[in-house]
């Protein structure tokens, strides 16, 4: 039987229907459209895809279990090596990760499996149909703590969990989930899904501390003195990065992290907000990654005229994830490609100095870019083109250009190394420069991936686990 | 959950509790902040500690009611319970090396004033308070603050009781007098404190000034509180959550930070009386 040359449509909300509303974008396969998406798997010999994927899912045996319609079986398999399946099939960038290494991509006019949509199926019929198992892996006596309930954490904590350790996770904010509840949408990632997982971790044996900031309300040290034995720091990237250029005072200018932060975790997307945001008007997004995307179409379904994704370099250097990419064109959002913001322009009323437009933002002017020569990332350099600035017309403008790791635990952790962005530094296995404290996630890179996050969580348990299983309990 | 241990309304807008958070109490220091939930689906909102019992494990907050959520704080009562309380967060209050200061508060900013005169006596600096009010019957905390300052100045704006004038009156009487301050630490509305900061200018005094801009998760992530400070002829974007809350007076940009601050206003306004209204119903 021939190859269907062609991935498994994903079936979507209608763009126009779904610009206005918070739900999901993507639907999910149907069991026909799973089914059918499988058999497209060759189950062949090298299995490069499970190379592609950080925490090494062994893709092409729970590809076979869907075949055999062993659902359950198939989530089995993700579990062994995930803790979040249902987040990853959801957000991971697969087409540069495992589906990249696809072998049907090696014949002509191919498509790969489509390996992420297959995996959000498996866990959304876990969900559906599964039966949990609330039995907590025996006690092998030790206690570990993790710092921050996001991706990295949450994997770090489950993975040990799973092998008897006693875990306490320690979250700054009032909600487990870090980046999946404060800064990917309600229509990417749904947060039940986020909420399921954490309480998954739960039934494991896991403790949640909500409201703790390591570094302030407790030391990496104090965590020792606690009994703990070793440490996991998985804080995730704070401080976001503005341009430093004139105007980024005025009220309307907001980091991705706050706008993203006040929609998603403070809920000011729903009708009766006790958080504000700047709904409506037109909106700028500055960046080209997926929070940038996520910003731009978080503004459109909070009602913009208008949304313009301003970025410096191509449609081909744009780092978001491709389907978000898509998905956002569909949606309407402008791409100002190659592009680079000078300054924004506020609103001024000489005649009246108490107007309350005074200080909000009125447009944002920019400069054209061309490509030039390849830079250290190896992508090409863009270069401002003199005289080609112009203005946009906007009322909000969201800064999404990264952020840099936060320095509440490296204030506080005597002996704790960072590099010169502040990202800590550690070994292969995610050991720190102290004896006992392991790191990973955006912490030790900045800004980077969900499923890299998780990777390194993973990496650390694995080395925790080397490192205390020899010892008495 | 964390429980209200004690609630005292200090007068008729201004509320004091002190709230069971044992981690938060054995850590805090003069000068850092915490932020709370009031309740699940609450809006997230800095509040700077008034003191401590690390023994008994409650931090004490003293709030003026000015929106929805302070409404709402407003109207739980001790045995009651608010839903989130983290920190302490913050940079605390420099006071090492100082022997004589002033602090100058206004309104329920000599709340958080308090702790800071406090620890400033305790180290045996000599502290003189400045503490100005509307009126008579906004005056919060005058004995607490007799009792740590070696000369304690209430204004009222309306005359109404002690002095009459704006806390700045006392202010420029002293350092015309040769007063000699080490520090003036100001903590109150932001226009209040733009004209302490002139005031003590041209006598050179330095000034720390406590910034209490919008914020939500205090923690650095999310920029929201960023501050623009002028320095050595440069723009500087600081957050107060993570570099603050204090900053030097002389740096800041006041007109931004007071611009900033009214981003929200119309929703704040719309929120107040709606949960006014449903207060008034229930």
């Amino acid at each position: 039987m021939a190859v269907n040359p062609k991935k498994q449509a994903m079936p979507t909300q209608a763009p126009e229907v779904r610009a206005h509303n918070f739900q999901e974008v993507a639907l999910g396969y149907t069991e026909t459209m799973a089914l059918e998406e499988a058999s497209r798997c060759l189950n062949c010999k090298n299995r490069p895809c499970v190379a592609g994927c950080p925490v090494n899912i062994q893709i092409p045996d729970f590809i076979s279990r869907i075949k055999q319609k062993d659902y359950e079986g198939a989530y089995q398999v993700i579990q062994q090596s995930s803790s979040l399946p249902a987040v990853c099939g959801r957000v991971c960038p697969q087409e540069t990760q495992c589906e990249a290494q696809c072998t049907l991509l090696q014949r002509a006019k191919m498509e790969p499996v489509g390996i992420g949509r297959l995996e959000r199926f498996v866990a959304d019929w876990h969900s559906e149909h599964g039966q949990e198992t609330d039995q907590v892996p025996p006690d092998n006596g030790h206690r570990v703590a993790v710092v921050g309930a996001g991706p990295s954490g949450l994997t770090c904590a489950g993975d040990l969990a799973k092998k008897g350790y006693r875990v306490t996770i320690y979250e700054a904010l009032h909600t487990a989930g870090g980046v999946l509840v404060y800064g990917i949408p309600e229509f990417r990632l749904p947060k039940r899904i986020v909420a399921r997982e954490v309480e998954g971790l739960k039934k494991l044996g896991v403790q949640m501390e909500t409201n703790v900031i390591i570094g302030k309300t407790l030391t990496v040290d104090e965590l020792f003195e606690m009994g703990f034995e070793a440490v996991f720091i998985g804080s995730g990237a704070g401080l976001p990065n503005f341009m430093n250029i004139p105007g980024e005072g005025l009220k309307g200018v907001y980091s991705a992290n706050e706008y993203l932060t006040r929609s998603n975790l403070m809920k000011a997307y729903q009708e009766h907000p006790n958080t504000p945001i700047m709904k409506g008007g037109r909106v700028a997004v500055v960046g080209g990654g997926n929070v940038a995307m996520d910003a731009a179409r978080t503004a459109l379904r909070l009602g913009a005229d208008k949304v313009y994704i301003i970025y410096r370099r191509s449609m081909e250097e744009l780092p978001a994830r491709r389907e978000e990419v898509e998905h956002a064109e569909e949606e309407g959002i402008d791409f100002r490609l190659l592009c680079n913001p000078v300054r924004i322009l506020g609103w001024e009323n000489p005649e009246n100095p108490r107007d309350p437009q005074n200080g909000c933002v009125r447009a944002i002017e920019c400069v054209r870019m061309e490509l030039g020569e390849p830079d250290a990332s190896g992508r090409r350099r863009p270069v401002e083109i003199p005289g080609s600035d112009f203005t946009l017309e906007v009322d909000t403008v969201v800064m999404a250009i990264g952020t840099s790791p936060n320095p509440l635990i490296k204030k506080t952790t005597e002996g704790l190394e960072v590099n010169r962005r502040g990202g800590i530094i550690v070994t292969e296995d995610g050991l720190s420069s102290r004896a006992h404290v392991y790191a990973g996630g955006d912490a030790v890179t900045g800004a980077a991936t969900v499923i890299s996050a998780m990777g390194a969580g993973k990496t650390a348990a694995g080395a925790i686990d080397r490192e205390l299983s020899g010892r008495a309990g | 959950m964390y429980p209200i241990i004690r609630k005292r309304i200090l007068n008729p807008t201004v509320i004091q509790m002190e709230i069971e958070a044992p981690l938060v109490a054995r850590k805090a220091r003069p000068g850092q902040f915490i932020i709370l939930r009031v309740n699940e689906e609450g809006e997230r909102i800095p509040l700077t500690i008034a003191g401590t019992n690390p023994e008994e494990g409650t931090v004490k907050i003293i709030f003026q009611v000015v929106g929805a959520t302070t409404e709402a704080l407003k109207h739980k009562e001790a045995g009651e319970a608010v839903q989130d309380f983290a920190g302490p967060l913050g940079m605390a209050t420099e006071t090492e090396g100082i022997e004589r200061v002033c602090i100058v508060g206004g309104g329920v900013g000599c709340a958080i004033a308090l702790p800071v005169a406090e620890a400033f006596h305790r180290q045996g600096a000599e502290v003189t308070s400045i503490i100005g009010f509307r009126n008579q019957d906004l005056l919060i905390l005058e004995d607490e603050f007799k009792a740590c300052s070696d000369e304690l100045i209430v204004m009222t704006d309306d005359g109404s009781y002690g002095r009459h004038g704006n806390v700045t009156v006392p202010l420029k009487e002293m350092l015309e007098a040769g007063k000699p301050f080490d520090r003036i630490i100001t903590i109150g509305p932001l226009i209040m404190m733009k004209f302490v900061v002139a005031a003590a200018k041209p006598f050179g005094v330095p000034v720390t000034v406590s910034m209490n801009p919008i914020m939500i998760d205090g923690t650095g992530m999310c920029g929201g509180c960023r501050i623009t400070l002028n320095r050595n002829g440069e723009r500087v974007t600081k957050f107060a959550c993570v570099d603050g809350p204090d900053f030097d007076g002389y740096e800041i940009d006041f007109d931004e930070a007071m611009s900033r601050g009214r981003m929200y206003a119309d929703f704040e306004r719309q929120a107040y009386e709606e949960t006014c209204n449903l207060f008034r119903q229930a």
